[in-house]
């Protein structure tokens, strides 16, 4: 077990790690710290599903400050295979190393050989994650993986089962100590069930006012404890209309920051209509939050808290 | 040891309680549970709830359910942590009697879920409003099974094979290389597009609100361009914007607005003519599975929706008709416009119940094949 090793740093419960979180400058609540102990403890990989800007991807590089171990990003998008993913050879190089054997009158049989040793292979996070270290193992993002194709995700999930990858040329890559494994999703797409199952699982909500406000004060530099209480309070609002793209914490630090910006210290219906653009950014949902009355929701928000 | 049996009764009281409240839990998840406690040693619900949010659950559907359950086990769910306690010690005695309730008191709220079951085969015309309230959730939940599935591609990732250098090096270096990288580009397979055809006249009415149901879980699952819904009533009207509302409220509001002749009379050979000529030749046809929910009841001319039927059949991939009243006793699909549309159906089934929308789904993932007509038991022909 992780914990025991002692090349790793190891917590003694959830709120310990909760509070390296926080050294770290991630505001966790119970639920993904239980989940992120557990993913830690039992080496199993943590899948983050939650609407865009709820702070998944910024959970892993929290995640490496944290453990020390190298953050190795993949950032997921449709068609992207093993070549991006994991390993390719570096074609331009070896096209150069056999012509200039076949210049210098070289065998091209033994040139070929060559061709498929270490020196030509161009590593990829998910191979460089599986190599041997020293020191922590690194902590392996995989993000946005609902951008991949299904084809993809079947080759993560038997790299997460085997933690191994083979090349044919070279032979099989395994590791010896699992890396941490963070895989976000944003929904655009369902992720295979066999792929979340080899995984532990956590719905990453809007973080709960409280919490919001914290983080803004953390975050936004320059905002003040009156007007983070202000933005949390709007967005949580924003949020529950319905729009196509709700307001996400990152909206909320932005939101906060242009008001400052605007040299406001308070958010009232007018600085909220003309930093609108901050915290929604398609024209269809600030018009759907304009029907549905900015300057009386502004208003109650600014009043009524979260 | 007294305690770790009371733990383990628990998780399998958990499990079983969510299976029963229809939430798919499989074995793995139960072990994965139980490694995590051991990882976790919760001396308070509230470790324990997180622990099997994180294990036995992968859908966030599922949480509402996972919170009955839990609830139901505990009496209440662990109150939520606020973050100014954040930086305490933990102070909580340790598990003894009555801290961690027996799995007997799950059997008394177990009897809360079985009625779903009995809900499950129940006709949708029989259904009062509090059947609809919970059925309305149960499709939403059939989204997951509607993800596409790739299981036979899962077994065997494809890794590309070594490259014949030798021969193509002369060919790339003319080309700056590029011949060589193209021949690793591999093509994925596009999924069939998905098009639901739903028949909204009178006789129709019980059934059309679970199929629109459907169809938005259909849409949120694998997205608008995936999936197209059209209404056939005295004209037809297309869906798919309305429908890919995430939140199925808000895409019902917005089906509203788009104003449906709802439950008139329909003239289904006319509305087919119409998706035909129009979205159906534009493309939106070619090559899909398109899911036809109709009785057949036709109010104009039959010959017209018989070939009708004939071009769709010939655009789609393949033709589903689903006839809710099929399942009724002693039907027959003798409506005219039903006996003239068969000729040209791939796979004619029920859609009655919950049970039945379950096995259309299952339907949609295998190849077309020739199914029975009804009780009568006359045959299909497949075209
Ligand atoms: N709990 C948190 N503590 C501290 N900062 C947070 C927290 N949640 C979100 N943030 C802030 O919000 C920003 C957005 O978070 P992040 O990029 O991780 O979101 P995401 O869920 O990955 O979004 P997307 O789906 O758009 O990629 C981060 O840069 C961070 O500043
Ligand atoms: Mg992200």
């Amino acid at each position: 077990m992780a914990a025991s090793d002692p090349q790793e740093r190891a917590f003694a419960g959830v709120e310990e790690l909760e509070a390296a979180l926080d050294a770290a400058g991630y505001l966790a609540d119970e639920g993904l710290a239980t989940a992120v102990f557990l993913a830690l403890e039992l080496r199993r990989p943590l899948f983050l599903e939650g609407e865009a800007g709820v702070g998944k991807t910024e959970v892993a590089k929290a995640l490496s400050t944290v453990t020390g171990g190298e953050l190795l990003r993949l950032q997921c998008y449709e068609g992207i295979g093993l070549a991006q993913a994991a390993y390719e050879w570096d074609y331009a190089r070896q096209l150069l190393h056999l012509r200039a054997t076949e210049a210098t009158g070289g065998s091209a049989r033994q040139a070929e050989d060559e061709l498929y040793s270490e020196r030509f292979l161009v590593r990829r996070p998910l191979l460089l994650a599986l190599e041997e270290r020293s020191g922590p193992v690194p902590v392996l993002l995989v993000d946005e993986v609902d951008r991949a194709d299904d084809e993809f995700e079947a080759f993560l999930l038997e790299i997460l089962s085997e933690w191994a990858v083979s090349i044919p040329e070279l032979g099989t890559i395994r590791a010896a100590r699992p890396p941490v494994v963070v895989l976000t999703s944003n929904r655009t797409r369902d992720v295979h069930d066999a792929l979340k199952r080899r995984c532990l699982y956590h719905w990453v909500d809007h973080p709960a006012f409280e919490r919001e406000v914290e983080i803004l004060r953390r975050r936004a530099p320059g905002v003040g404890e009156a007007l983070a209480r202000q933005v949390a309070a709007a967005a949580g609002r924003l949020r529950r209309l319905g729009l196509y793209k709700p307001p996400g914490v990152a909206e909320a630090i932005d939101w906060a920051g242009a008001v400052v910006a605007l040299g406001r210290s308070e958010l009232d219906p007018k600085t909220a209509t003309v930093t609108l653009g901050a915290v929604l950014k398609y024209q269809e949902d600030q018009e759907r939050a304009r029907a549905a009355g900015l300057e009386t929701l502004i208003d109650a928000a600014v009043e009524g808290g979260g | 040891m007294e305690a770790e049996a009371e733990l383990e009764r628990l998780v399998v009281a958990l499990a079983t309680a969510l299976r029963a409240a229809g939430v798919v839990v499989p074995v793995g998840a139960v072990i994965a549970f139980a490694r995590a406690i051991g990882a976790l040693a919760p001396t308070e619900p509230a470790g324990l709830y997180w622990a099997g949010r994180a294990t036995l659950i992968c859908h966030r559907e599922d949480l509402e359910a996972y919170d009955a359950v839990f609830a139901g086990l505990f009496g209440s769910l662990p109150p939520p942590r606020l973050p100014a306690a954040r930086p305490r010690l933990v102070t909580v005695a340790a598990a003894g009697e009555g801290a961690v309730p027996g799995a007997d008191a799950a059997g008394a709220r177990l009897g809360a879920y079985s009625h779903s079951e009995r809900l499950w085969q129940e006709d949708f015309a029989r259904y009062g409003e509090r059947e609809w309230d919970e059925a309305k959730l149960l499709i939403d939940r059939l989204r997951a099974p509607l993800q596409l599935r790739s299981s036979r591609r899962l077994k065997r990732a494809r890794r590309p094979g070594r490259v014949d250098l030798a021969r193509t090096v002369r060919q790339a270096l003319a080309h700056d290389g590029e011949a060589l990288l193209s021949s690793y580009l591999v093509g994925g397979e596009r999924p069939r597009r998905l098009v639901f055809l739903l028949d909204i006249s009178g006789s129709m009415k019980p059934y059309a609100r679970a199929f629109l149901r459907l169809a938005h879980a259909a849409t949120a699952a694998r997205g608008p361009r995936q999936v197209e819904t059209f209404v056939l009533g005295t004209r037809l009207t297309r869906l798919t914007r309305p429908l890919s509302e995430r939140d199925p409220d808000e895409a019902f509001e917005a089906i509203g607005r788009t104003a449906p002749d709802w439950y008139g009379g329909t003239r289904l050979g006319d509305g087919l003519a119409a998706f035909n000529s129009g979205f159906g030749a534009r493309g939106v046809a070619r090559g899909a599975i398109v899911v036809f929910v109709s009785d057949g009841w036709e109010r104009g001319d039959p010959a017209l929706l018989g070939s009708e039927m004939a071009r769709l059949a010939r655009l789609a991939h393949r033709v589903v008709w689903v006839n809710p009243h099929q399942a009724s006793p002693g039907y027959e699909p003798l409506a005219a416009g039903m006996a003239a549309a068969l000729p040209h159906v791939d796979d004619f089934v029920a859609g009655h119940s919950l049970g039945s929308l379950e096995e259309l789904i299952e339907l949609l993932g295998q190849p077309a094949r020739v199914v029975a007509g009804g009780r009568g038991g006359s045959r299909v022909a497949i075209r």
